[in-house]
């Protein structure tokens, strides 16, 4: 993979967003079927351009609208904003008071510097395969929360392009949640409590809510991989120490000896897990049982979400497909039947996809003599050619799914709808096509 | 409009149709009355039922909701006003009648500010929860339909299917006696207060509620429908205004609840710079304190912190240019560029001083808000030491602070934690909302009534009782 230079940036740009920058699907997404009026045009974007300037309340007409901006402008960073009661771009003459967010797509930020205290490969921004595991346990976790216990059917998962993930959950029921309800959501799904002064973060009630259960038979897959041979949580004193301060002081005097005459993190977890459950006769009132050991593995592996971008139904959040101006990757989708190969390392550059580009550009010109091809269809084979391909085919599943459901709505509704006209019309015999089939 | 209902010609009712017009000993309050009656009357009623609201804050506030002591003590008090409470007493009309009216012409008193709205909802609510927890189980079904509640009950096979999970889920059911209980079938974003908590078995976007925990989700609806109730009642209140011989009651009556007037209006106070640091350790609650010297130690905070800590130094007089000073000087010493800074975080300073956007005059966070939201996490330093620690770590920094070993002791939380934080919490708001007279924001741990100069310490020193409450190990969050 080419090594990418942020001083290359604005040329690579201007070809992203000339040649590979999937429009089409994009427009489809935000656009919904065009079923409500203006839900394009009144979605706000912010663009940040180059040496940090930062522009909100931008706002679009149509695709070729957005286009020819994107291309104008040549963003470093595109974020998604909300659906507001009128144009973005004409907020200021509103009447004060009046411009308000409507709606937005429900979203979640999994950051893995929230994981600071708990890994010990890497810290802050850095990544590495060992400490990304800690990624797909919570993409695991949340989805299926957010599948089978809320019914959300519509959830797009996104590779941030540097430390994490973000997903956006696209159902309309969602999108027009109140900000009371997505705290409630991002509250039911957390479990990790507390910042540097706190030492245990997760405690259990007696009652073990079935979120939770679940959740737990989630991590125990990944356990031993992640924490026990990668992470190495119990290699040595400096690190069972972390582990025994989320355990009674009691027991500490037993752990340190049998933890100093086995060999490896897997025969301490262990033997910490039968002296754990076991029913200690001197603490009252302690649950006999996996309690103990549930809780720390819950610590070391839970997600740990930030309330504060899925609350808001004005927030701003980094859009799939943008590109991350430190790293170079492209913000794209992941594809949940294969979480677990995903490789954060493996997603195309902006760089690599370019010279991809390039590769091809020059050996196509040399077998054909004829440049008359239009400018769009070059467009739309172009990101067809290179490795960015797969993950635009996973967004437009995700579209199809979109689809399928707003048809079924449309059906349901139309159907209702035609008794009355064909009681009053005879012209219209046939039903109308639903505008979305355009795109 | 509803309320010119008091002057409207309608006859008596008379006979059985009394009974039939008032089913339960309870209701939501959905029609306004329409029946004449005296204007010594309708004075009585406002006055008795004030009485009765008062009282229901006072028990609140002296004993823990819910229990034995305060339930009696509240029936007493209701008895004793003559409104409706219990269901089986014979001849209740006039009670709930009195209940009724009196209730429709308090909405009349107490619309016309978020204080005072704010202040009848809660009342309201308690006295709604006492009451529907004395009712009956086989009254609870037709008092919900005849209220429009509709809840749907699940089936037996439907209830069989799930039943260990809605078990695991409920902490209100003790025990596998699921047969007994009404299951009901709601959408999620109904439930929210108990999702939330992870109170219900959620399961493809419903939650499986028992019938214990309906009271939660009744009470929310009751609190959303006043709430909308009274805003529309505040726009219809100048017609009413206009009639001379209720005016006059409407105002007493809406002013005689607010107790202490601590809007006295005095010096903001101005502070300068170097005296921060000196003032930090005097004078500040722990919570700047410890923010204030993560600033100082890092060069840097994070969004949280520095909401909290740089409205706070605005509240105690730092003017703008002061405060981009400081946060600037602050963030430079951290290897940060001063063009990054004047791009990034000047804006937001400016805009906490309502000098950008919407240009609204952000007042410091009050400590119900700093305890109840946004709690902090790996690399945070704001929210409240008293909540957010550890207890150990708790009683090292205070004693750091040189707090006599003695004033901090471990005592078992009481339920009532919440519910003294709550009246505590009014007063400092109160106080808050009128900018920091003293350097230094009261924190909550501090005397409720500062009027002088004093610093944290020593009026924290005098009220060893609070911090008992609030050093303990787990909060109710954590261990419910």
């Amino acid at each position: 993979m080419e090594p990418f230079d942020p001083a290359e940036l604005p040329e690579l740009l201007k070809l992203y967003y000339r040649r590979l920058f999937p429009y089409a699907q994009y427009y489809r997404w935000l656009n919904y079927g065009g079923v409500v009026k203006n839900y394009f045009q009144h979605r706000e974007f912010s663009f940040t351009l180059k040496d940090d300037i930062y522009i909100r309340y931008q706002s679009f007409n149509n695709q070729s609208d957005l286009e020819k901006e994107m291309q104008k402008m040549n963003p470093y960073k595109i974020d998604i904003g909300a659906v507001y009661s009128h144009r973005p771009n004409q907020h200021n003459t509103v009447k004060l008071g009046a411009f308000q967010a409507q709606e937005k797509e429900l979203v979640f930020d999994i950051d893995m510097t929230d994981y600071d205290d708990v890994r010990r490969c890497c810290s802050s921004a850095d990544i590495c395969s060992k400490c990304w595991t800690l990624m797909t346990m919570a993409i695991r976790i949340i989805d299926r929360a957010l599948k089978e216990d809320f019914g959300f059917k519509h959830r797009l998962w996104v590779y941030s392009g540097r430390r994490g993930v973000h997903c956006w959950v696209c159902d309309e029921s969602v999108r027009k949640l109140s900000s009371a309800v997505r705290s409630g959501i991002v509250e039911y799904l957390s479990l990790v409590k507390g910042g540097q002064d706190v030492k245990k973060k997760v405690h259990l009630s007696e009652n073990v809510h079935p979120f939770v259960r679940k959740s737990i038979s989630i991590i125990k897959k990944y356990f031993e991989g992640y924490a026990l041979v990668g992470q190495d949580i119990l290699e040595n004193k400096e690190s069972w120490d972390k582990i025994l301060a989320l355990v009674p002081e009691t027991m500490h005097n037993d752990l340190q000896q049998n933890f100093q005459k086995h060999h490896s993190s897997l025969q301490r977890w262990e033997y910490l897990k039968k002296a754990a459950s076991q029913c200690p006769s001197n603490i009252k009132n302690e649950k006999c049982g996996p309690w103990l050991e549930w809780e720390i593995m819950l610590q070391y592996c839970f997600p740990r979400l930030d309330i504060n971008v899925s609350k808001g139904i004005n927030h701003l959040l980094k859009s799939p497909f943008s590109v991350h101006p430190k790293t170079g990757r492209i913000s794209v989708p992941i594809d949940l039947q294969k979480v677990d190969q995903f490789d954060p390392f493996a997603v195309p550059t902006i760089s690599s996809i370019c010279h991809e580009l390039d590769a091809i550009f020059t050996s196509e010109a040399e077998k054909e003599e004829n440049q008359a091809e239009s400018d769009i269809k070059h467009r739309t084979r172009d990101y067809k050619k290179t490795s960015l391909a797969p993950y635009v085919k996973v967004f437009e599943q995700f579209l199809e799914n979109l689809d399928k459901s707003r048809k079924g709505e449309l059906l349901k509704k139309s159907g209702t709808m035609r008794e009355t006209k064909m009681n009053y019309t005879k012209m219209n015999s046939l039903p109308c096509l639903p505008a979305y089939w355009k795109y | 409009m509803e309320f010119s209902g008091v002057k409207r010609r309608k006859p008596w009712l008379i006979g059985d149709q009394r009974k039939a017009s008032y089913p339960h000993s309870l209701q939501f309050y959905l029609q306004p009355p329409s029946e004449n009656i005296s204007l010594i009357e309708f004075e009585n009623l406002a006055i008795d039922r004030l009485k009765l609201l008062k009282s229901v804050e006072n028990l609140g506030v002296s004993y823990v909701k819910g229990t034995e002591l305060y339930q009696s003590k509240l029936e007493a008090e209701i008895r004793r006003l003559k409104f409706s409470y219990r269901e089986s007493l014979e001849d209740e009309y006039e009670p709930r009648r009195k209940d009724h009216i009196s209730h429709f012409i308090l909405r009349l008193a107490y619309c016309q500010s978020e204080d005072l709205r704010r202040w009848f909802i809660q009342q309201e609510m308690d006295l709604l929860r006492f009451r529907f927890s004395i009712l009956p189980k086989d009254k609870i079904q037709s008092f919900l339909q005849d209220s429009h509640l509709h809840f749907e009950a699940i089936s037996e096979e439907e209830k069989n299917l799930r039943e260990q999970e809605i078990i695991a889920s409920s902490t209100s059911l003790g025990g596998p006696k699921l047969e007994l209980e009404y299951v009901y079938k709601i959408p999620f974003a109904d439930a929210l207060d108990l999702f939330r908590g992870r109170k219900v078995y959620l399961e493809n976007g419903f939650a499986y509620v028992p019938l214990k925990d309906i009271v939660a989700i009744i009470l929310n609806e009751f609190r959303a429908k006043l709430s909308k109730a009274l805003a529309l009642t505040a726009r219809s209140l100048p017609a009413v205004q206009s009639d001379e011989r209720l005016q006059p009651l409407l105002n007493h009556l809406s002013h005689s609840y607010i107790g202490q007037d601590y809007s006295i209006q005095g010096n903001a106070g101005k502070i300068s710079l170097d005296q921060i640091d000196s003032l930090s350790t005097k004078s500040f609650p722990p919570c700047m304190r410890q923010l204030h010297k993560a600033l100082r130690e890092n060069h840097h905070l994070r969004h949280g912190g520095r909401m909290q800590y740089g409205l706070f130094l605005k509240g105690i007089g730092l003017t703008l240019e002061q405060a981009l000073q400081f946060w600037k000087q602050e963030f430079i010493k951290g290897k940060m560029d001063p063009d990054k800074f004047d791009k990034g975080y000047s804006y937001n300073i400016r805009h906490s001083f309502g000098k950008e956007g919407k240009r609204t005059d952000y007042t410091p966070f009050s400590c119900l808000k700093i305890i109840l939201t946004n709690p902090p996490s790996q690399g945070d330093y704001h929210g409240c030491p008293f909540r957010h620690s550890d207890p150990e770590l708790l009683k090292q920094k205070l004693q750091s602070y040189k707090i006599t070993p003695g004033g901090i002791s471990q005592d078992h939380i009481s339920s009532s934690f919440l519910n003294e934080l709550g009246i505590q919490l009014k007063k400092t708001t109160v106080e808050q909302q009128n900018k920091a007279k003293e350097n230094g924001q009261s924190c909550l741990y501090s005397s409720a009534l500062p009027k002088k100069r004093k610093t944290w310490r020593s009026t924290y020193q005098q009220d060893i009782n609070i911090l008992n409450v609030y050093t303990q190990k787990g909060s109710l969050k954590y261990r419910k």
